[in-house]
């Protein structure tokens, strides 16, 4: 882990901005937020490839869809409460029912985005997002994950969400083996006592959890589900049937999200013993204001608090 | 084709309608006949299409906003050539590639998937758009119904199409003034349709959407608008063409009994006559 910290919505409107010269066909969607969701950075080197729709997502995500049946490259961008929660409907019937070529890029997502609340903080999209046939969700952990997402959205075929957040976060997957491929999760740390699925912001606060969990004799391991749809079923299970315990970790709520779609596969996996799952996320309630930090520990997603939950539950 | 020749494509376009619909005993017919006359002349006039070739490039698109209607574009793609008359009665029927409501990936000519209202004109706006950006010069059309006002993201689309000065769009509106609930004006009234339009920049016409002469006039005046996007707004009768359909918003989603088929499959036959006789104005 490198001391370097980036948010995921610079990533993305860096690599779209890296990535416009080697693929020349897509274009790029904005509904006012360009300055936040980081499309800006690609405005400014390719404005002819940017439209801004206004504050209307719901008629972007159709004009993306239209652009798509043209055989044109679209990515959509706005804050994730808008792009997956207001533009449900849109987002089903007219990217998902036609399986067009539509890429959403949604930024502040999770309680991350901070001081503007409970109305932006969407806890809700991951749920929203992988129940629509098709669709293909990613959550970045950090910038060089975020940039491999975006070069993987223009490299394959179909609907797919990407979620980024709002506040700057470590840089952890800078070792020379990295390699980003959707749908194979990424053991980052191997351990036979528990195993920590975590994904997006959370990741790198779950390496520093297992980092206290060792010094108390707990080995944990941690693997990044950077693809929550589809799911690498491979690697939990086998991960679950070695530890024989399991915890999520998302900064979602913990109804639909990383969690759910963890214990849908472990549920159904033919492991012989049971495995206890923790789902850690946030508990069916809404945010609030305060800065990201304060709000990670607030709701004990920080390593402290995931930490502190963890012990209690092994207990 | 001549009016004559559009007028009599029409009954038969009428009467695959009735027939899908019959056969489905399901489906919407008063909002597919209403627009008979205007999914005759888009077909058969005014696309650049092929029925040999549905997804070539440079091909006009056209979406069906109020996707319900689907049995009056069916039926004027199957007598076009895109798929056999025949298949209409397997609309609605589990296999078929006749959906409920129009998908672009089970059924030959059709450019986008649609049916939840509001919806159609966005997509159709973004192939407008990528038109523009491409330097392609094939033209969108999107066929709305009046009811369908009520959605917001019309008044979205409208008003980036009318900001983006897209002169390749032609938005029609079936004006039939019926909606499952009743009179629009009663509803929730969507009217001034056309000053609604205007105020969003784009270029409006008020037509009879049973008269091809007031038709083809009006795509004449569509093509040659530079700079706006253009709003064919045409009074229509719903359920046109079948007397106990017409006007009634109860036949907005309701299939005719197998006499009522008959009364109505006798009455375009009446139809055709008259037509070929000269008369049917």
């Amino acid at each position: 882990m490198s001391d370097v910290k980036i948010a995921t919505r610079e990533s993305y409107g860096n690599a779209l901005a890296e990535l416009g010269d080697e693929f020349k066909d897509f274009v790029v969607l904005d509904a006012d937020l360009a300055g936040a969701t980081k499309t800006s950075v690609f405005k400014k080197k390719f404005p002819d490839r940017h439209i801004d729709c206004g504050i209307a997502e719901a008629d972007m995500t159709g004009i993306a869809a239209g652009l798509a049946t043209t055989g044109v490259p679209v990515f959509i961008s706005s804050f994730a409460m808008f792009a997956a929660g207001r533009n449900f409907e849109q987002v089903r019937n007219s990217i998902g029912y036609p399986h067009l070529n539509v890429k959403i890029g949604a930024t502040h997502a999770g309680i991350t985005v901070g001081e503007d609340g409970a109305t932006h903080q969407c806890l809700e999209d991951l749920a929203l997002m992988r129940v629509i046939p098709g669709m293909t969700v990613i959550v970045p952990s950090d910038d060089i994950e975020a940039k491999a997402a975006v070069r993987a959205a223009l490299t394959t075929e179909g609907p797919m969400y990407m979620r980024f957040g709002r506040a700057a976060v470590p840089v952890i997957n800078d070792g020379p083996d990295y390699k980003f491929q959707i749908g194979k999760a990424i053991k980052l740390r191997s351990g036979k006592d528990i195993s920590i699925f975590c994904c997006g912001v959370c990741v790198a606060e779950c390496l520093k959890t297992a980092e206290t969990l060792a010094s108390k004799g707990i080995e944990a391991e941690v693997i990044n589900i950077h693809t929550i749809k589809p799911i690498d079923k491979d690697a939990i299970i086998a991960s679950a049937s070695s530890t024989g315990r399991v915890f999520t970790v998302e900064e979602h709520s913990v109804i639909g999200g990383l969690g759910s779609a963890v214990a849908e596969v472990i549920s159904e996996s033919d492991i012989p013993n049971r495995v206890k799952i923790t789902r850690i996320g946030i508990n069916d309630e809404f945010g609030q204001s305060g800065k990201a930090g304060e709000l990670m520990h607030y709701y004990k997603l920080d390593s402290e608090g995931i930490t502190e939950r963890i012990l209690q539950e092994l207990k | 084709m001549t009016d004559k020749e559009l007028k009599l494509m029409a009954v038969n376009v009428r009467e695959g309608i009735v027939t899908a619909v019959h056969a489905a005993a399901s489906g919407h017919p008063g909002g597919s006949l209403s627009a008979a006359d205007m999914y005759t002349y888009l077909y058969f006039e005014e696309m650049n299409i092929d029925p040999k070739d549905p997804r070539k490039e440079d091909r006009d698109r056209f979406v069906l906003s109020k996707g319900h209607t689907s049995p009056g574009y069916y039926s004027a793609l199957a007598n076009r050539g895109f798929f056999p008359v025949e298949d209409l009665k397997t609309f609605r029927k589990l296999g078929s590639y006749l959906q409920g409501h129009p998908c672009m990936n089970e059924t030959p000519g059709v450019d986008m998937s649609s049916g939840s209202l509001g919806q159609g004109l966005s997509a159709a706006t973004g192939m407008a758009l990528s038109a523009k950006l491409r330097n392609k010069d094939y033209r969108v059309y999107a066929l709305l119904g009046d009811g369908e006002l009520e959605e917001g993201q019309i008044w979205e689309a409208s008003m980036f199409a009318g900001a983006h000065n897209l002169d390749n769009l032609c938005v029609i509106v079936d004006n039939n003034d019926l909606q499952i609930d009743g009179r629009v004006a009663d509803v929730c009234n969507i009217y001034p349709i056309d000053e609604k339009f205007k105020a969003f920049n784009f270029n409006v016409i008020n037509i009879n959407g049973h008269d091809f002469g007031e038709i083809r006039d009006a795509f004449k005046a569509a093509r040659e608008c530079k700079g706006k996007p253009t709003a064919i707004v045409m009074k229509t009768v719903k359920g046109k063409g079948v007397s106990y359909m017409e006007d009634n918003a109860g036949w907005h989603g309701k299939a005719p009994s197998d006499a009522e088929y008959e009364t109505a499959m006798a009455e375009l036959e009446a139809l055709r006559e008259e037509i070929n006789k000269g008369g049917a104005n």
